[in-house]
């Protein structure tokens, strides 16, 4: 077992990268991230890896395009805008179906926003992170452990199917501090041998990295053919945790620094007396739908806690089709729900059906 | 047990460093931790802010929000987070820079003119580390006999000739009558 140490989020996934065997990272200055790109710039020349910082964020993405379509793994991280000026790209890698993790630690917005945490980028991270038919499996981590676990997980996801993988996280997670343990185990290498544009020496026939398909019935097949494997993913691939749910009857669902808060909120209101518990959605996409529609069975009521004006709300109330009502509970731009915040409206669903 | 510090005052005070000192102690005790700065514009010139718990269980929000140890470096951090204390927090102020008494009859309020001390016994820089000191003493968050331990771990390789003065800091507060 590696000893425990003390690291902000953002470096503890920087180092989490690199355990991971990425030796690309491209990257632009934006708060609440820059560390991450700090970290790269300090570590990567003593490994013999690549640190560069882009002249923007459409070129960063491009770079990580261009260093995994060599078969390598790439990184690129940012905050909510940059991730924007980043979409274009994004798209592309899916559509060349390329491994690739993208950090988006989140801050508050539209438009420049503000730096504070946020989680207003659900819907860009799981349902448009930019033009096309195409996914990205999307990480919300909420401990800093989870920073570490899910950059080394993202990686072994996006070369396992293929894909881009984003982990989501918001300006909390990446400025503090909490204890964590770097033992990753070992990386599985996956051969890229038959796709990525690696070098012939001659042997064989060039492998073509490519996007652009003319003909319709052609492109059709491709999107096809990755839907299938989206298929197998939402199959295998989701991750939750559940928080006081056995006997639950008012089901939180909450990601990232939104669950740590609701957890607060969870222990004071069962102090209470109020039977609450918490299905915390791991992989946002995919979503964890099966569980939750079991759930709908159980609870009157659910909660949906988050940083934003009521995204992920929608993917509950198609996860359990809309059986049981769904309260949010929200704050936006930037502030965070507190623990009374969440307390209140888990006493407002408690009084749902006027039995109490 | 679950402390919730809450630290406040001027960006270059020190703050972020004083309550990476109290989370180092935790980490060396095996205990849950989280350390939280501000990280907001206020940083540069303004009021800087720090959020630590230290618990034996798992830590839920890392955000302290009522806080039952305060220490507040200057007025605008007394003024902001005096009435977000719990009832029974501990609320520490450096009595150079602060020149009001708490105003809260249900809270315990020490004073410690630490920025004086600081510059009188030519540790300029750390009243944070002395205020530390009177807090560990009157509030018992960590035990006295691991601050050189956790000094070492905490103090950058690259200004370990600062460690004897933030433990001789740390002494200062602790001592202080």
């Amino acid at each position: 077992m590696a000893e425990k140490v003390l690291m902000k989020g953002n470096e503890a996934l920087a180092e989490a990268a690199i355990m991971a065997g990425c030796r690309h990272y491209f990257g632009y200055p934006i708060t609440p991230q820059t560390e991450i790109a700090a970290y790269m710039a300090k570590r990567m020349p003593l490994i013999g890896g690549t640190f560069l910082q882009a002249e923007s964020e459409i070129a960063a993405i491009n770079m990580v395009y261009g260093a995994a379509a060599a078969g390598k793994r790439a990184m690129t991280s940012s905050s909510s805008p940059g991730i924007a000026l980043k979409s274009e790209g994004i798209s592309y890698l899916a559509g060349s179906d390329l491994p690739a993790l993208i950090i988006n630690v989140q801050r508050g917005g539209p438009g420049l926003g503000g730096i504070q945490p946020s989680q207003s980028d659900y819907f860009q991270a799981t349902k448009s992170a930019g033009h096309g038919d195409f996914h990205l499996i999307v990480l919300a981590p909420a401990s800093v452990q989870e920073m570490v676990d899910l950059t080394f997980k993202g990686f072994d996801l996006a070369d396992k199917y293929r894909m881009p993988a984003m982990l989501l996280s918001d300006g909390t997670m990446g400025q503090m501090m909490e204890p964590v343990t770097l033992d990753m185990g070992k990386v599985t290498e996956y051969d890229k041998s038959s796709w990525a544009a690696c070098g012939t020496k001659c042997e064989r026939e060039h492998n073509v990295v490519n996007s652009l398909f003319i003909q319709p019935d052609e492109l059709e097949k491709y999107n096809f053919e990755r839907f299938e494997r989206y298929a197998q993913i939402e199959a295998n691939e989701v991750m939750y945790d559940e928080y006081r749910m056995d006997d639950a009857e008012i089901c939180i669902v909450a990601y990232g620094v939104a669950a740590r808060v609701s957890q607060n909120a969870i222990d004071k209101a069962r102090e209470n007396g109020i039977k609450v518990g918490m299905i915390r959605p791991i992989t946002l996409w995919p979503f964890p739908k099966a569980v939750l529609n079991a759930a709908a069975d159980k609870v009157k009521a659910f909660i949906s806690v988050e940083l934003s004006m009521g995204q992920m709300i929608e993917d509950i109330e198609l996860a359990i089709r809309c059986k049981k009502p769904v309260l949010l509970c929200n704050r936006t731009g930037g502030m965070i729900p507190t623990t009374n915040d969440v307390l209140s409206k888990i006493e407002e669903a408690n009084n749902i059906g006027g039995d109490k | 047990m679950t402390h919730q510090i809450l630290l406040a005052g001027f960006g270059g005070q020190g703050i972020l460093f004083s309550g990476k000192f109290l989370a180092y102690d935790g980490l060396i005790e095996d205990r849950q931790v989280s350390w939280l700065p501000s990280y907001g514009p206020e940083m540069r010139g303004g009021t800087c802010n720090c959020s630590v718990i230290l618990s034996d269980t798992q830590i839920g929000s890392p955000i302290v929000s009522n806080p039952d140890i305060l220490i507040a470096m200057n007025l605008p951090s007394l003024d902001k987070f005096e009435n977000e204390a719990v009832a029974g927090a501990k609320i520490f102020v450096d009595s150079s820079l602060i020149d009001r008494k708490v105003a809260r009859e249900d809270v315990e309020a020490y004073y410690i003119p630490a920025t004086k001390m600081a510059s009188d016994e030519g540790l300029s820089g750390l009243a944070n580390m002395i205020m530390i000191g009177y807090m560990i003493r009157k509030a018992g968050v960590m035990p006295y006999e691991n601050v050189e331990k956790v000094m070492a771990k905490v103090v950058p390789a690259k200004k370990q000739d600062k460690l004897a003065l933030n433990i001789k800091a740390v002494e200062l507060g602790y001592n202080f009558e």
